[in-house]
């Protein structure tokens, strides 16, 4: 009988050499005359175990991580086809500790099915969702999302229901779903793995969000640096269209919904949904002023919806179970789960979807167990390059929108970077400065100008020329770049570097800035 | 593939791009990415060809494919090393990376070496931030990039 063998083709496994173990196994296999397939799957999301192998046995898939070429050979020595030990050996997936603790509901098929099998889709209750709304009206599915409380997951939590019932209520002959999958922000890596490893959880969801507003085309917005993600997408929205999923007779309703991928160009800016559009629309990524909003006059001047990526893919499990179920889930005005990337210096770094409400603390050195390094953690940053730099002294603020917006901080897309006692967090202000300037799209004064002047303000600092002058300066630049820019890339830059001047004041000190610069 | 194209091949290869990608709604971004594709930069002949085939002026075009940091003027080296620079890499030693590759190319960001084997770009983010320092080699994804990892790509390059 085939045996069948995972090897993920997620990116960051195959950064760490799952392609090469895949070669090394199918080589092996040959040599020993063993009948196997492998399955490119997605990855769980536990990327100090990757390359994590899984094989399928009478006792359950069972996991070896993480894998090297040369330990292929051992492997089989081992008999690791019928679960044999091997010191790689890591026993049931599912009983993984940090897998195990998870409450899984957007990522509920990412790793366990094959990508672009819908086959292995639907026999994991996917599509159900989809079936379920099919039999709903469109301001019935609006209610359901609305009442599940689901905000937007790209980090401005403006509730999804709400936009959807906008754009419903508007006016067009044509209508359009932008999904925001530019997903730049270091630290986060959700939309990529879940467009990797379970490309059909966003054609449902971007198909209901169509069914719900009126909405008959869809884009996928992402980024040059995701090829695999964009191969995978591509490669499922043939297979949906194939099977009558997308296309002109969605599961055999007589409604309408297509989609398709477009690519970035490396432009940070363009996760702005205004400046997305524009992209789209073959412009300059320059943030437009609101209103109009996007969702009365966005793609073309029609009515759109514009929705992160899980956003978008949190929508078929709500439809599938409830509302209720969902909104059960979480705490205060954060309802249902989110998926937390932790990343940087830290030793169990990856993917980690939990309702609202654990701690810093616990998410930091309990799930992530502190540092790769080993050395203390002294700062982590919360909601990528515009997000607060956290000291531990508030690692007691739960995992809320709202508890973070009390800290001065922000959740955003719910990456965590960790650092050691090694960061300069004076030298993270002036970067934050200096992507700014880099990334600014030019529009607005506070933040073209305002980053550059950012930059110096800190070099000053760092040689010494007056520095609290120059302290008092970046405070008031900030102010400036807080409340007089357009969006949030000048309008949040100031998060970063206030909240190290406000914890971190002893890095403020005129001393040398080791640093990579342009 | 011929070191250099003349400007009536430019047109022609250009001008099959347009057509083929015109009927899409905003075309420009995927033509301008074909045109890299097919090229390795985006070529100053191909700026006319495109503002003529979308009806816009060459300035707008011009304005697109300069506002992008995807887009390049000139050819690149026959290996293209991306370094990121993003903060969850700074955490795990990215800047340090960065200075190293630097120095062992001789180059500055965004540059390519004398001999026109390899550019040097930085990205802000890969993806792949629980598996820092990351890079891309000739578009192939590389985590956990030590020196000694980066020693090693850049002797495989320079082979």
């Amino acid at each position: 009988m085939t045996i069948k063998i995972y090897v993920p083709l997620d990116s960051g496994s195959v950064a760490l050499g799952a392609d090469d173990v895949a070669k090394a196994i199918a080589a092996e296999a040959i040599k020993r005359d063993e009948d196997i397939k492998i399955i490119r799957n997605g990855s769980f999301g536990m990327y100090w175990l990757e390359p994590m192998i899984e094989v399928e046995t009478p006792r359950g898939r069972l996991a070896y991580g993480p894998v090297a070429p040369e330990d292929v050979n051992s492997l089989f020595d081992a008999g690791f086809l019928k679960g044999g030990e091997h010191k790689r050996y890591l026993g049931h997936t599912q009983d993984i500790p940090f897998l195990k603790g998870q409450t899984r509901l957007t990522f509920q098929r990412c790793g366990i099915i094959d990508p672009v099998s819908l086959e292995d889709y639907r026999a994991n209750d996917g599509l159900k969702g989809l079936e379920n709304a099919l039999k709903m009206t469109d301001a019935e599915i609006v209610k359901a999302v609305t009442d599940s409380g689901l905000r937007g997951r790209g980090g401005a939590g403006f509730p999804t229901g709400i936009k959807w019932n906008t754009v419903r209520e508007a006016k067009g002959e044509q209508k359009y779903i932008v999904c925001n999958a530019d997903e730049g922000d270091s630290g986060t890596f959700a939309d990529r793995m879940i467009m990797e490893g379970e490309p059909f959880v966003l054609i449902e969801g971007m198909i209901i969000a169509g069914l719900a507003t009126g909405a008959t085309k869809g884009y996928v917005y992402t980024r040059s640096e995701y090829p695999t993600a964009i191969d995978v997408m591509n490669e499922a929205m043939e297979v949906a269209r194939a099977a009558g999923v997308l296309g002109d007779n969605i599961l055999g309703s007589g409604k309408t919904f297509d989609m398709e991928v477009r690519m970035g160009a490396g432009a940070y800016v363009c996760g702005e949904e205004t400046s997305l559009l524009n992209s789209m629309e073959g412009k300059r990524g320059v943030v437009r002023a609101k209103p109009p909003l996007p969702a009365l006059e966005g793609f073309m001047a029609r009515p759109t919806v514009v929705n992160n990526v899980i956003s978008l893919c949190s929508v078929p499990v709500i439809l599938e179970k409830g509302a209720e179920y969902y909104r059960d889930f979480g705490m205060g005005r954060s309802r249902g789960t989110i998926p937390i990337q932790i990343a940087g210096n830290v030793k169990h770094g990856g993917l980690y979807e939990t309702a609202f409400g654990l701690t810093l603390g616990e998410i930091v050195d309990q799930i992530g167990g502190g540092t790769a390094s080993g050395r203390p953690v002294r700062a982590v940053q919360v909601g990528g390059p515009l997000g607060a730099y956290f000291p531990r002294s508030l690692f007691d603020t739960p995992f809320d929108y709202e508890e973070f917006a009390k800290r001065d901080g922000l959740i955003g897309h719910a990456g965590i970077v960790v650092f050691d006692d090694s960061v300069d967090l004076m030298k993270q202000a002036r970067f934050a400065m200096e992507f700014c300037a880099i990334e600014s799209c030019g529009k607005c004064t506070p933040c073209r100008i305002g980053a550059v002047r950012g930059v110096e303000t800190v070099d000053k600092i760092a040689k010494g020329e007056e520095p609290e002058a120059q302290i008092e300066l970046l405070h008031d630049l900030c102010d400036t770049m807080k409340f007089g820019s357009l969006c949030a890339l000048g309008g949040f830059t100031p998060y970063p570097v206030l909240s190290a001047l406000t914890h971190f004041p002893e890095d403020f000190k005129p001393h040398g800035l080791d640093i990579a610069a342009e | 593939m011929s070191l250099s194209v003349t400007s009536e091949e430019v047109t022609t290869r250009v001008g099959a791009i347009c057509d083929g990608l015109a009927g899409l709604e905003g075309p420009l971004l995927p033509i301008l990415h074909e045109v890299q594709e097919e090229f390795g930069f985006i070529p100053e002949g191909a700026l006319q060809t495109i503002a003529k085939k979308l009806n816009l002026s060459r300035a707008e075009v011009h304005g697109v494919a300069s506002f992008y940091h995807d887009f390049r003027t000139e050819k690149p080296g026959r290996h293209v090393i991306k370094i990121c620079r993003a903060e969850a890499c700074q955490a795990m030693g990215a800047d340090e990376l960065g200075n190293h590759a630097k120095r062992k190319l001789k180059v500055d960001w965004s540059e390519t070496t004398a001999n026109h084997n390899v550019t040097l770009e930085p990205v802000f983010c890969l993806g792949l931030c629980a598996c820092a320092p990351a890079a891309m080699v000739d578009g192939k994804v590389v985590g956990r990039v030590s020196k000694d990892r980066l020693d090693h790509i850049l002797n495989e390059v320079e082979s």
